[in-house]
C-alpha cells in the first residue's frame, strides 16, 4: 500500500480501537490499527463483558445518558456485526442486579442511587432497589446472607472476548489494514498529514485517532491534547463452563454464554498485570459463595488481573485537536458498554473531521482545567 | 480396552452410572473403568462428543467424572474405594453438583 | 504438616525425590508434595505398591526407583500425597490443596520438579476415545499392572516408544503394529553427535530395546497417521493404509510441563533443539525468581537418571543458602554424573525431533482438546494479524479449558510461528496464572484476605 494512503490511522487495538475503526471503515474511510504486540496490556482480553446502565454518571450527568444511547443502540450493533461476520456476540438486556451482602451494603447502594438521580439534568430510566424475597424471585439461587440488590432493565452483557474477536474479523473482511507490533513512540504533523513513528517503520495518515487506553497519556500531547489517566488492576476469577442457572448479569458475577462464571472485579492501585493477589481472589470467591452458595463446589479454572484503562475522573474523553486539526482522542474505562456508541456514533464525527459538542461536548479533556480552577 | 496383567490384590466394588464394577486397591477411578471395559468417561461441554482418559497423569483433564456427588474430578488421579459412586459426566456440569 | 518449610519440593519423581532427601538429611525442615496418589513420578509411577510381580517386564531400569523412594521416606522430609499444587509466587508461598482442603505454606526455597509430559499429538480423531498416549498405557501398567487388551496399535518416535513397547510384549500384549513415524533424513543431522551417544549410556540401552521390539513384532516407517471413528476409535490410518483398531497408542516425545514455573513467573526460553520452551536456570538450576529452583525434566529434558542429579545439585544449593553449616554432599560428582547422563542427549533429540507435519496440524484437526478449537481456526485467526498465544486464547478459547494449555499450548505457538513468519521464540507461550490447576470456588473462598484485599472488592 502507498505510504499515504490512509485516511485515518486509528493507535490501540482493542476494543476502543477497533470499535472505532470499524465505524470509520463503514464510513467509506481508508483506515490503519496500528498495535502492540501479543503481551500488550489489553483490558480488551481482561474485562468483565457488562454492558452497563445503573450506577453510571454520578458525577458527570451527561455520562448517564451517553451511556444510555449505547445501551440503546447495543443490539442494533450486535445485529450488524452478526451480518458482517456470522459470529455471534451473544449481547443480551435481561436486567442486572447489584447484590448487597448486608442491610448496610443495601442502603449504600440506595443512597448512592438516590445521588445518582437526583443529579439535574440526567436523564431518567428505572433503577430499584428490591428486597431479599423479590431478588429471589428472579435470582432463585441466592443465599441467605443476600439482602437485597438495586435492579435495572437496561443492564446487560455480551460476550467480549467474542465482541473483540467479531470486530477483528470484520475489520480484516472490510480490508482495515491491522498492524499488530507497531507501539507508536511519536506522532508528528507535517505538510496536512500525521507521521507516526514506530520501531518498524513510519506511517502516515490525514487523520489520527488515539485510542490506547492508558498509553494515551504518553501520546495525547504529541498532537496538542491530553488524557490525565489512573490506571487500575482488577482481577478475575473463572469458573469451568457450569449449566445455565443465573439468567441475570450480576455486577460482580455472570454466567456467560458458554456456561462459565466470571466472578469479579477488584480495584487495586498496582498497574503490574502479571500479579495476583490471592487474597483478592478470595475475598471475590467468598463474596460469589455468599451470594450463590450452590457454587462453592465449582471449579476455578483460571483467574487475570488485568489493567482497567481509567481515567483520573472515570469519565470517558472524547477530544479534538485544536492545534493539530485532524487528531482526536477516544478514551474511556467502558469499551464494551460504549462499543455501540464508538462504531455507530464517534467513529462517523471522527470521519467528518469534527466532533459534535451536543453530544460528547461535556468529555472534553478540558473539563480536568475548569475543576482545577473551581 | 485393557485386562489385568494377574489376579493379584484385593479387591473392591464400586458402581459407574449405578452399575457394580470390580476394582483393585491401588486402582484409580480411571484405571478402573479402562479395565472394566467402559469406554468413554464423559462427553464435553462444547460439542457434546464423548472423550475417555488420554494422559493418566493428571494434565489432559479428559478423564473428568462426577465421584461421590462431586463433578470433575480427575479420575485418573482419585484412588478407588469400597462403595463409591462413580457417574460419567454429561456435557457441562451442573451447578452445586 | 507445618505452615512453613525451609524447602518445599514440588513432584515426587527421581528429581523431587532425590532433592527432598538431600535437603532433609542436611537438616532442612523439608516437605514434598506430589498430586498422585503414590511417590515415583512418571518414570518410578507406582513403585511403592507395584502390583506387576514379575520384575523382567518393567526392567531393572525401572526397579532403581525403590532405591531413591527409601531414601527418600528415611531422610525425614515430609511426603505429602494426592497434594496438587496450584500456585507459586515470588514471595515463595505455595498454594496447595490436599483432600478438598486449599492453604497456602510460606516457603524459603522452592524446588519446582514438576517433570515432563507427552508432546502434543495433534492428528485427525485424536480426542476418539481408544486414542490415548503411550504414557497413558504404561501408566496403568505401572501402577495397577493393566495391560493393552485388543487391537493395539502404537505409533509415533522417541526412546519411550521402545521402552513402552518392550515393556507390552514382555508383559505379553499382542500389538497390532508398530508404527516409527521418524523422519529418515533426522538421522544425518543426529550423526554430528554420534561419536558423543556411543559413549553415553543409552547407547547400549538404546539398541538393545529396539533389537528387542523389533524381534517380536514389525516395525514400519509412517508419516501420516490418522484416528478414525464417530463414537470411539474403529481404525487407523497410515499413509492410507486402514487398520482395524480398538486402541491406538501415539507417542512423539516429552517436553517439560511448564505451567507451575511460568505461572510462578520464571522465565523461559525457547529450545529450538528440544522444540519446546524452558526455563532460563544457572548452573545451580536456580531460576529468574529469587528462591525458587526447577529440576528434574521440567528444566530441559533429559531423563529420570539425569533427573534425580539435577535435583540433589538444586538442593545442595539451596542447603548452602539457608544452613551454611550443613554437611552435604559434594556437588562436583553429582555434575559429572549429570553431565555423563547429558552426554547422549543432542543425539537423541536430533534424531528423535518430531516432524513438521505431526507437530502443525492442518484443517479440521483439533488442536485444542478442552475448547475444540482447529488448526484451520488457529491459521486463518493468524492469517488475520493476531500475532500471539493470548490474543489467540481471547479470540478462539484454545488454551482456556481445564488443562490450561497443557495439550494444546506448543501446537498454537508453532501455528502462530509458521503463519506469521516468525520464530516460536519470538511468538511466545500463553501467560498462565494460578489456579495451575482447578481448585474449588469453595476452596479459594477459604484463604485468608487482608483488609486491604477486602476492600478492593467489597464496595
Ligand atoms: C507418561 C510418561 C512415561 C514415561 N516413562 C518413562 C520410562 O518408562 N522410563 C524413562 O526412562 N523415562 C520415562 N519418562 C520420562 C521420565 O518421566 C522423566 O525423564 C523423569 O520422570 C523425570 O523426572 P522428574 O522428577 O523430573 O519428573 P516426574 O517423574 O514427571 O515427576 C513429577 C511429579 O510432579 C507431580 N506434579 C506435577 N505438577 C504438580 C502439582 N502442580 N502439584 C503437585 N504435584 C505435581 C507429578 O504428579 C509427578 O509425580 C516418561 C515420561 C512420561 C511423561
Ligand atoms: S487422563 Fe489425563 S488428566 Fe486424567
Amino acid at each position: 500500500m502507498l505510504k499515504d494512503a490512509y485516511d485515518v490511522a486509528v493507535v490501540g487495538g482493542g476494543l476502543v480501537g477497533v470499535a472505532t475503526a470499524w465505524g470509520l471503515a463503514r464510513e467509506g474511510c481508508r483506515v490503519v490499527v496500528l498495535d502492540e504486540g501479543d503481551r500488550a496490556v489489553r483490558a480488551s482480553r481482561g474485562n468483565f463483558a457488562l454492558v452497563w446502565v445503573q450506577s453510571k454518571g454520578y458525577g458527570l450527568a451527561p455520562y448517564a445518558g451517553w451511556t444510555v444511547r449505547s445501551s440503546e443502540a447495543w443490539a442494533g450493533f450486535a445485529e450488524t456485526l452478526k451480518q458482517e461476520t456470522g459470529l455471534d456476540v451473544c449481547f443480551q438486556r435481561p436486567g442486572g442486579f447489584h447484590l448487597a451482602l448486608s442491610e448496610a451494603e443495601l442502603q449504600a447502594r440506595a443512597d448512592a442511587l438516590k445521588r445518582l438521580h437526583n443529579q439535574p439534568g440526567i436523564v431518567q430510566y428505572k433503577a430499584e432497589i428490591l428486597d431479599h424475597a423479590a431478588v429471589k424471585r428472579m435470582l432463585p439461587d441466592i443465599g441467605p446472607e443476600v439482602a437485597g440488590g438495586s435492579y435495572c432493565p437496561l443492564d446487560g452483557h455480551v460476550n467480549s472476548l467474542r465482541l473483540f474477536r467479531t470486530l477483528h474479523t470484520a475489520l480484516n473482511a472490510r480490508g482495515v489494514t491491522y498492524l499488530p507490533d507497531h507501539r507508536v513512540e511519536a506522532i508528528t504533523r507535517e505538510g496536512g498529514e500525521f507521521q507516526l513513528v514506530t520501531a518498524r517503520g513510519t506511517i502516515t495518515a490525514g487523520k489520527v485517532a488515539l485510542a490506547a487506553g492508558n498509553a494515551n497519556m504518553r501520546l495525547a500531547p504529541m498532537v496538542g491534547l491530553e488524557a490525565p489517566m489512573l490506571p487500575e488492576r482488577g482481577q478475575i476469577v473463572v469458573t469451568e463452563r457450569l449449566r445455565p442457572f443465573l439468567h441475570h448479569p450480576v455486577v460482580t458475577l455472570r454466567q456467560t454464554d458458554e456456561g462459565t462464571v466470571m466472578i469479579g472485579d477488584s480495584r487495586e492501585e498496582s498497574t503490574d498485570p502479571r500479579g495476583l493477589t490471592i487474597g483478592v481472589s478470595a475475598t471475590e470467591a467468598s463474596r460469589a459463595v455468599r451470594m450463590f452458595p450452590l457454587l462453592a463446589s465449582a471449579n476455578v479454572v483460571r483467574t487475570w488481573s488485568a489493567i482497567r484503562v481509567m481515567t483520573q475522573d472515570g469519565f470517558p474523553i472524547y477530544d479534538q485537536s485544536e492545534s493539530h486539526p485532524g487528531a482526536f482522542t477516544v478514551c474511556c474505562h467502558s469499551g464494551v458498554t460504549l462499543a455501540a456508541n464508538h462504531a455507530l456514533t464517534v467513529a462517523p464525527m471522527i470521519a467528518r473531521g469534527a466532533l459534535d459538542a451536543s453530544l460528547v461536548g461535556p468529555f472534553s479533556a478540558r473539563r480536568f482545567h475548569v475543576q482545577a480552577a473551581g | 480396552m485393557f485386562k489385568r496383567l494377574g489376579d493379584t490384590g484385593a479387591t473392591l466394588t464400586l458402581t459407574v452410572d449405578g452399575k457394580p464394577i470390580r476394582a483393585r486397591i491401588g486402582d484409580t477411578v480411571a484405571a478402573a473403568m479402562l479395565a472394566a471395559g467402559i469406554d468413554h468417561c464423559r462427553t464435553t461441554p462444547v460439542s457434546g462428543a464423548p472423550r475417555a482418559p488420554y494422559c493418566l497423569m493428571g494434565v489432559c483433564f479428559e478423564c473428568l467424572v462426577t465421584v461421590d456427588g462431586v463433578g470433575s474430578r480427575q479420575g485418573c488421579l482419585v484412588p478407588v474405594a469400597e462403595g463409591m459412586k462413580v457417574e460419567t459426566q454429561l456435557g457441562k456440569r451442573e451447578a452445586g453438583r | 504438616m507445618n505452615e512453613s518449610y525451609d524447602l518445599v519440593v514440588i513432584g515426587g519423581g527421581p528429581a523431587g525425590l532425590a532433592a527432598a532427601s538431600t535437603a532433609a538429611r542436611a537438616g532442612l525442615a523439608t516437605v514434598l508434595f506430589d498430586e498422585n496418589p503414590g511417590i515415583g513420578g512418571q518414570i518410578y509411577r507406582g513403585i511403592t505398591a507395584n502390583p506387576v510381580r514379575n520384575r523382567a517386564i518393567l526392567g531393572e531400569e525401572y526397579w532403581a526407583g525403590t532405591a531413591l523412594a527409601a531414601e527418600a521416606k528415611a531422610s525425614g522430609a515430609t511426603i505429602v500425597n494426592g497434594a496438587t499444587v496450584w500456585s507459586l509466587d515470588a514471595s515463595l508461598a505455595v498454594g496447595v490443596s490436599v483432600a478438598g482442603r486449599a492453604r497456602t505454606i510460606q516457603a524459603r526455597r522452592v524446588i519446582v520438579a514438576t517433570g515432563a509430559l507427552e508432546r502434543p499429538f495433534a492428528i485427525p480423531g485424536w480426542t476418539l476415545p481408544g486414542v490415548m498416549t503411550a504414557g497413558a498405557a504404561q501408566t496403568v501398567l505401572k501402577a495397577q499392572g493393566l495391560l493393552p487388551n485388543g487391537r493395539t496399535v502404537l505409533a509415533g518416535s522417541g526412546p519411550l516408544l521402545w521402552l513402552l513397547a518392550a515393556q507390552m510384549l514382555r508383559a505379553g500384549a499382542r500389538l497390532e503394529a508398530v508404527f516409527d513415524t521418524t523422519p529418515p533424513l533426522n538421522w544425518s543431522r543426529a550423526a554430528l553427535y554420534l561419536p558423543d551417544f556411543l559413549l553415553s549410556p543409552y547407547f547400549k540401552k538404546g539398541l538393545a530395546l529396539m533389537r528387542e521390539v523389533k524381534r517380536r513384532t514389525k516395525v514400519r516407517a509412517a508419516r501420516h497417521i490418522e484416528a478414525v471413528g464417530t463414537d470411539k476409535l474403529r481404525e487407523v490410518v497410515v499413509d492410507g493404509r486402514r487398520i482395524p483398531s480398538d486402541l491406538l497408542l501415539l507417542h512423539q516425545g516429552v517436553v517439560p510441563n511448564v505451567n507451575l514455573a511460568i505461572a510462578a513467573g520464571i522465565d523461559h526460553r525457547w529450545d529450538a533443539r528440544q522444540l519446546c520452551f524452558v526455563p532460563v536456570l544457572d548452573a545451580d538450576f536456580g531460576s529468574s525468581v529469587p528462591g525458587i529452583a526447577v529440576a528434574g525434566d521440567g528444566a530441559g529434558i533429559a531423563g529420570g537418571t539425569a533427573a534425580a542429579e539435577r535435583g540433589r545439585i538444586a538442593a545442595i544449593a539451596a542447603v548452602r543458602a539457608l544452613a551454611p553449616d550443613a554437611a552435604v554432599p559434594d556437588p562436583q560428582s553429582a555434575r559429572q554424573r549429570l553431565q555423563r547422563e547429558e552426554l547422549g542427549r543432542a543425539f537423541l533429540d536430533e534424531l528423535y525431533r518430531p516432524p513438521k507435519a505431526l507437530r502443525r496440524p492442518e484443517g479440521g484437526t483439533i488442536v485444542c482438546r478442552c475448547e475444540e478449537v482447529t488448526a484451520a481456526e488457529v491459521r486463518k485467526t493468524a492469517q488475520m494479524g493476531c500475532e500471539g498465544p493470548n490474543q489467540m486464547k481471547a479470540f478462539l478459547r484454545c488454551g482456556m479449558g481445564p488443562c490450561q494449555g497443557r495439550l494444546c499450548g506448543l501446537t498454537v505457538t508453532e501455528l502462530i510461528a509458521e503463519e506469521r513468519g516468525r520464530t516460536p521464540d519470538e511468538v511466545g507461550y500463553y501467560r498462565l496464572r494460578p489456579p495451575v490447576k482447578p481448585i474449588t470456588l469453595g476452596e479459594l473462598a477459604s484463604l485468608p484476605a487482608s483488609e486491604a484485599e477486602r476492600r478492593a472488592v467489597e464496595r
